[in-house]
């Protein structure tokens, strides 16, 4: 068969490519832009190389900010994820029950990041907050805008809030595509819960749970406003994560090249740690 | 190994029943002979798989109970009940081998590794797995998988009953000819009670021993495949086996005769009177002959599919089918027939009248 030969079907492309180029190409070209340079405003810039990466790469302050914003994700993917689990395996299948639970789960999610923030910072007021208040009076010494524990403590809870229902809502949904027929070969082949759990229920959730742990990776690997307003970073630096130091070196302190140069690496970290993540997931796929 | 009853089993997914449609199975009584090949028989939705459900454990009927050797078993589970069922898409642990997926039955129920080994050995060989024993279950093709849940009903020597729930629906039509073939080898070999649950009556007829034919959530009849085609007890049964059905007629019961189309007609038996609302007449178009005087009827249609023709009439009593070797000279237009009164049968109310 011959194939026609019609270059003039890249015209269809047109569209899509200044639709990239302008949500993200042009405005990264800009980011890239100040990377290499210095400028002292009034469009005046001059070449300074690598000097920013360089700097950045060797800077105790971003490899605490990388430090402390590691260890936020990881233990939040550790809490939600078999959290978000756990709570869709108890969620009813069918019944009155089904959409009650679905629009309870989805509730926290609905709410702007900023008032989550605001909300829990009003929660968790020591003097006036339910929690806050709540806590000190049980006896335990609490108060996060001034005890670092405190602060990661509340961070973490807040986050676990907002965003478990996302990890349930996924899960929920790939446990309802499994068909009844596996667990009732499973009933019949004498498996246990915890048999059925392992070697039914998992791996035919593994998609949609790749799914949730990328999502969750990158949104908290970004988080920005609900620390900001919960604890402003604080106190002193001790939940200043990769994005509030960003914004603290780019708008605060003004150093344009530097924190050009810091988005790039950070961008490209998670783009990294993406695409290896995917990668390893999907490679038994491919075999198979 | 089990022989098994069913008494008065009735079954509703409703909680309330008002009438018969409510019922997804009623009053189903069955003996079910050890070592049989059974086929359970009927359209989608006629309650065989609740029936086969109701059987394996998986559901609770509503009424009646569930005998293994006349012991009621109805309050058991399906691992007490020491069953093997394997649906209609194939089931199988992705994550584990092949070897692992048959294994899986009896390392839930505590067996040794060694007893395992020589098992799963066994059955592989059986079902032409041994090559694929360390491979990924979920890399092979869905006949591959399918003799996985296969094997992995077979590999338990205690289970009472095998059940299968339309299991080659999603095997390629050339594969469902080698599996059914093999299915049926296995069971003269390892001589254990199978049902089979299927809308196909060849997957049916060429399986089993006893073919048990539901519609309505009833049993209609349970026969030889050869009784079901030769004697229907019910019209559903000769309209839905045999291909094309059975011609089912209405007929009138006068003065002591059968009157179909202002004819006399000989039936199986003599029926002088009935009291049904509907009487008809059943005749399989295999049975029935052109010849000089009977019933007039007009040619409609004359197909041609290699080994018979399927020629299409009119009769004033309504269209009947007729099927003739592909060599016998077919009159064009109008014609006479006659039916063979050994196989000319007389319902009463879709039931046949003895």
């Amino acid at each position: 068969m011959n194939k026609t030969i019609n270059q003039k079907a890249w015209f269809f492309v047109i569209p899509v490519f200044v639709l990239v180029a302008f949500n993200a190409a042009i405005p990264l070209m800009t980011v890239v832009n100040y990377s290499f340079q210095e400028t002292f405003g009034n469009n005046v810039f001059a070449w300074e190389g690598t000097r920013w990466f360089k700097q950045i790469l060797l800077s105790e302050r971003f490899h605490a900010a990388l430090g402390r914003q590691i260890a936020f994700t990881f233990i939040i993917l550790l809490i939600q994820i078999p959290l978000g689990i756990g709570i869709a395996l108890t969620m009813p299948k069918k019944g009155w029950g089904v959409p009650v639970c679905l629009i309870l789960m989805s509730m926290p999610l609905l709410i702007p990041w900023n008032v989550v923030g605001a909300m829990w910072n009003i929660f968790a007021l020591p003097d006036i907050g339910f929690l806050g208040h709540s806590l000190n009076g049980l006896g335990f010494d609490y108060n996060f805008t001034q005890q670092p524990g405190d602060a990661w403590f509340t961070t973490i809870l807040m986050d676990v809030w907002h965003w478990t229902s996302l990890v349930v809502l996924l899960s929920y949904a790939g446990l309802n595509s499994i068909q009844p027929a596996y667990y009732q070969a499973a009933e019949i082949d004498g498996a246990s819960r915890w048999a059925t759990f392992r070697y039914i229920e998992l791996p035919k959730m593994k998609k949609v749970l790749t799914l949730a742990i990328l999502l969750r990776f990158m949104d908290s690997f970004m988080i920005y406003t609900e620390p900001f307003v919960l604890t402003g970073g604080g106190p002193g630096n001790t939940t200043a994560f990769l994005s509030i130091d960003l914004v603290k070196m780019a708008l605060g302190q003004f150093d344009l090249g530097p924190a050009a140069a810091m988005s790039l690496i950070y961008f490209f970290i998670v783009l990294l740690v993406c695409w290896v993540f995917y990668n390893l997931m999907m490679k038994n796929e491919a075999q198979s | 190994m089990a022989k098994i009853t069913l008494k008065d089993l009735s079954h509703s997914y409703l909680e309330k029943q008002n009438s018969n449609a409510d019922w997804a199975l009623r009053e189903v009584n069955i003996d079910w002979k050890d070592g049989g090949a059974y086929a359970l028989l009927g359209p989608s939705g006629c309650g065989k798989t609740t029936l086969l459900n109701i059987v394996s454990g998986l559901l609770k009927p509503t009424k009646g109970s569930v005998l293994f050797d006349n012991k009621d078993i109805t309050s058991l589970s399906p691992v007490e009940r020491d069953i093997a069922q394997i649906f209609q898409f194939p089931v199988i642990y992705d994550t584990m081998t092949v070897y692992d997926n048959l294994a899986f039955p009896l390392k839930n129920r505590g067996l040794s590794e060694t007893d395992i080994a020589s098992k799963v050995k066994e059955i592989a060989e059986m079902l032409e797995l041994t090559s694929t024993l360390n491979n990924r279950a979920s890399g092979l093709t869905a006949d591959g998988k399918q003799k996985i849940s296969l094997g992995r009903g077979l590999v338990r020597s205690d289970v009472n009953v095998i059940m299968f729930d339309e299991p080659l629906t999603v095997i390629d039509p050339h594969l469902k000819w080698v599996l059914r073939s093999k299915l049926k080898e296995l069971h003269q070999k390892i001589n254990r009670t199978m049902i089979y649950v299927t809308h196909d009556q060849t997957e049916a007829l060429t399986f089993a021993d006893q073919v048990v034919v539901m519609h309505e959530g009833q049993i209609v009849q349970t026969g030889t495949p050869v009784d079901l085609f030769e004697k229907p007890k019910h019209t559903f049964v000769g309209h839905f086996i045999g291909s094309p059905g059975m011609n089912i007629l209405p007929c009138e019961i006068k003065d002591g005769e059968i009157n179909f189309s202002g004819q006399k007609i000989q039936s199986h038996k003599n029926i002088k009177e009935s009291n049904f609302k509907k009487t008809q007449l059943g005749i399989r178009p295999e049975f029935i002959n052109f010849s000089n005087n009977g019933i007039p009827v007009k040619i409609k249609r004359v197909s041609n599919t290699g080994r018979h023709k399927i020629i299409d009439t009119e009769s004033s009593g309504g269209n009947i089918k007729i099927l003739s070797n592909s060599s016998t000279e077919i009159p064009s237009g109008s014609a006479h027939i006659t039916f063979n009164q050994k196989y000319t049968y007389v319902y009463g109310d879709n039931w046949i009248i003895e």
